[in-house]
């Protein structure tokens, strides 16, 4: 598959073809500008390739109709590197929004939503607000939206990108808590660090190429 | 749940925003009352036609110095024509009285007139009033006729006069229009960047793009039905004032604009300016939150 956007005078992604398995844990890596976050895009179908095809939970979203992408992507959840949480609504409230928008009652968000918060560690801190949590835990909030509908596939586009070494590792092990619940996980990084402690699958990318692709791979 | 969620974040949108709100109104408003009064105009036009052609005659003036054969052999023609429906021989006593009668408040002008000095003349109704000119070949070049009037041409002056002011309105009403089609446009636009992370969020969640847009487009429309009631008032009050009040005298002659009609306006300016407002937001919409 192949992504060139427009006025660029080589491709972002230059025929790569990668397959990952439901329920892999899987590192992307590479330089800046390597072509691993359009992967990210790719399978959000937020961008479209230029040749081949992306398949994403055994459909082909390469060539979806534009009004069946809201429904494709409650089945993936996302986390950025910026978080990217609503800051004039609480912990609960930021994840709860994520299931009222997509039609589901005020009663399903009271079972669930305090569930998942326990679930990335931060039962009692409901009632914050961003601005009133650390990085990490604002990140755990992230992940929180993320989870609570129960995605098959979770991608993190450099989560750890913005956290300090210690509260890296913390996301990390969360991340791989959702991973053993079956969750397929995708994630963009240049922490070498996380990735050399994790010991997952490596892809690495450069020049939008695949460079490696290993089993239990380190950053190298 | 998801009504009371659209509904409020739609009060929350244009309340956010209110002086921009207020300025889409107002035009709306504007360009909405001027649409309502030419439509009111247009129909009323067409009821002054059915009402004023009905009756429409054409009236053939004889010379003073008429004799009795001319005027028995012009009427007989008339009796024979088929084209005529009916006609009325008015004398000169009985224009007399006629005139006296329409010009009751200005008795410097009846004085003035002599009892014979005006001309007696041929009332004559028609099948078809577009026909006149046929009646004119006939008629005017006979021995006694003096001229031959139509009054539709007289009446047609008016309606001209009144369509010109209609089309004048129309034109008003277009330019006002597009400006608030330009402030809906500007408006969505700046709610839609105000809620730029929500949307965001929205669309990463897998939310249905009618859930994003709903609120946005609801505040179009809802401006547009404040702005049609409000445009229905002053319609209303125009009504009250200029046409039972200021020219009421003229009503004689212009017949009165019925409640009916007026109460008609609301629901079809409430109809187009919604529709169109929508239409509006939906598009800029598309510009500005892609899948």
């Amino acid at each position: 598959m192949t992504k060139t956007y427009p006025k660029a005078s080589r491709p972002s992604l230059d025929d790569v073809s990668v397959s990952i398995e439901k329920g892999d844990f899987v590192f992307f890596i590479g330089p800046s500008g390597s072509g691993k976050s359009s992967i990210v895009k790719l399978m959000l179908h937020e961008i479209k390739p230029n040749k081949g095809k992306v398949f994403v939970n055994g459909k082909e979203i390469s060539s979806m109709r534009s009004w069946k992408i809201p429904s494709f992507r409650r089945s993936i959840g996302c986390v950025f590197q910026d978080f990217r949480l609503l800051p004039n609504k609480t912990a609960y409230e930021n994840v709860a929004f994520a299931l009222e928008v997509i039609g589901k009652s005020k009663a399903v968000a009271r079972r669930v939503v305090p569930e998942v918060l326990e679930l990335v560690g931060l039962g009692g801190k409901e009632h914050r607000y961003p601005h009133e949590l650390s990085g990490g835990e604002q990140q755990r909030v992230a992940v929180a939206r993320a989870f609570v509908n129960r995605p098959l596939i979770l991608l993190a586009d450099e989560p750890t990108g913005n956290l300090d070494p210690d509260t890296s590792i913390e996301i990390m092990r969360l991340l791989d808590r959702i991973n053993r619940t079956g969750t397929t996980v995708v994630m963009v990084t240049h922490d070498s660090n996380i990735v050399n402690q994790m010991r997952r699958r490596v892809i690495e990318i450069e020049g939008g190429r695949i460079v490696r692709d290993q089993a239990r791979g380190v950053y190298g | 749940m998801r009504a009371k969620y659209v509904l409020a974040e739609m009060l929350v949108g244009l309340w956010r925003n209110v002086t921009m709100t207020i300025a889409m109104i107002i035009t709306m408003i504007v360009s909405l009352s001027m649409l309502g009064a030419s439509l009111l105009m247009y129909m009323q036009v067409d009821e002054m036609k059915g009402h004023y052609y009905e009756q429409v005659e054409v009236s053939i003036y004889l010379e003073k110095t008429v004799d009795d054969t001319q005027r028995s052999e012009i009427k007989a023609k008339l009796d024979s024509d088929p084209l005529v429906k009916s006609v009325l021989w008015e004398t000169k006593e009985m224009a007399y009285e006629n005139f006296k009668q329409q010009f009751r408040d200005a008795p410097d002008l009846v004085n003035a007139i002599g009892a014979d000095e005006l001309p007696e003349s041929f009332r004559v109704a028609l099948k078809d009033p577009q026909k006149f000119d046929q009646i004119n070949a006939t008629y005017a070049g006979m021995a006694g006729v003096d001229t031959v009037v139509d009054q539709q041409k007289l009446l047609q002056k008016i309606f001209d006069i009144l369509g010109s002011i209609q089309n004048l309105s129309l034109v008003v009403a277009g330019f006002m229009g597009l400006a608030a089609l330009l402030l809906v446009a500007n408006t969505i636009q700046v709610a839609a960047y105000s809620k730029r992370r929500e949307v965001a969020v929205m669309k990463l969640v897998g939310a249905s793009n009618w859930f994003i847009q709903a609120p946005f487009v609801l505040e179009a429309v809802f401006a547009a039905l404040l702005g049609s009631i409000l445009a229905w008032v002053m319609l209303v009050v125009g009504k009250i004032v200029l046409i039972d009040g200021k020219l009421a005298a003229l009503t004689d002659l212009l017949l009165p604009v019925s409640w009916g009609n007026v109460n008609l306006m609301l629901p079809i300016l409430a109809g187009i300016g919604s529709v169109v407002s929508a239409v509006t937001a939906w598009v800029t919409l598309r510009f500005y939150i892609r899948v």
